[in-house]
């Protein structure tokens, strides 16, 4: 049996529940990507935007440990932090908080799915606090499409309007 | 201009205003047809649209007597837009983990030989 292998990142925005859903396949198995996602080298190796510096902080990828990073860009920092739910080799469950919003903690779920022949299928699901947090999220560090995106909904308003 | 993109997600975080979305994106109805599936009032159902209507997300038309509500798609485009721009990065970071695990298993194939 062949199994279709996503090459690409698939996601998905739930319009019930204020969740963001990506799935990926990759060509490791489930014991690699737990730990490219628990070593704090590796980790820090390919997480953030690609411009971006990262400086791990606290780190124990353990069921109930402690996680903060801070990633850097021309002087400026972004602070993120949460804990360690659960970790196991199918699953990491976190919780998510960017200390610049830090009334805001998303559940983050990461599932490992054996593919077989090498290949693990990644799930990642983040789930918000509310759908103001969950499109925050999708349209956040996004400056060019953002304000292109206000301009176009600005003409709209005004076309609307008048 | 942020508050135009307030008002559009507050207006998408009702469960029943986008209810009306998801019905208005297959086809145009009125006041009546959009309140009838609902256990509220007509009313009721009238403040959700004035809602969506202030957000730009729905126009009303003056069509004869019928008056339909049509769905502003642009909108919906923008929303796409993002979700698209976040698949996008999310699709950079894993291929920047692609090459990190493939290089994990050369360090295991390495080792492996020179055991």
């Amino acid at each position: 049996m062949t199994t279709t292998t996503l090459t690409q990142a698939a996601i998905e925005a739930d319009e019930r529940v204020p969740a963001i859903r990506i799935t990926r396949d990759f060509k490791a198995t489930p014991a690699q990507l737990l730990k490219a996602h628990t070593d704090p080298e590796l980790f820090s190796r390919w997480i953030g935007p690609k411009d971006m510096r990262n400086e791990i902080t606290v780190w124990e990828p353990r069921t109930g440990g402690e996680w903060r990073y801070v990633q850097h860009r021309d002087g400026e920092e972004y602070r993120f932090r949460g804990c360690f739910h659960e970790v196991s080799e199918q699953r990491i469950i976190q919780t998510f908080t960017y200390e610049g919003y830090p009334d805001g903690v998303a559940l983050e779920t990461m599932t490992f799915e054996d593919l077989g022949n090498g290949y693990t299928r990644l799930h990642a699901q983040s789930l918000c606090d509310s759908f103001e947090a969950r499109d925050g999220m999708l349209s956040s560090g996004m400056d060019v499409g953002v304000h292109e995106g206000y301009a176009k909904l600005d003409d709209l308003l005004a076309e609307t309007a008048g | 201009m942020a508050d135009a993109l307030s008002q559009v997600f507050a207006a998408l975080a009702d469960p029943t205003r986008r209810d009306i979305v998801a019905r208005l994106a297959t086809a145009d109805a009125n006041l009546t047809e959009l309140a009838q599936p609902y256990d509220v009032s007509v009313q009721a159902i009238s403040k959700h649209l004035k809602v969506l209507e202030d957000a730009g997300l729905v126009t009303k038309t003056r069509e004869a007597q019928r008056r339909p509500v049509h769905l502003e798609a642009e909108v919906f485009d923008l929303m796409t837009k993002w979700i698209e721009r976040y698949r996008r990065e999310a699709e950079q970071r894993y291929q920047r983990l692609d090459a990190v695990l493939a290089e994990m298993n050369d360090d295991q194939n390495q080792e492996g030989q020179a055991s």
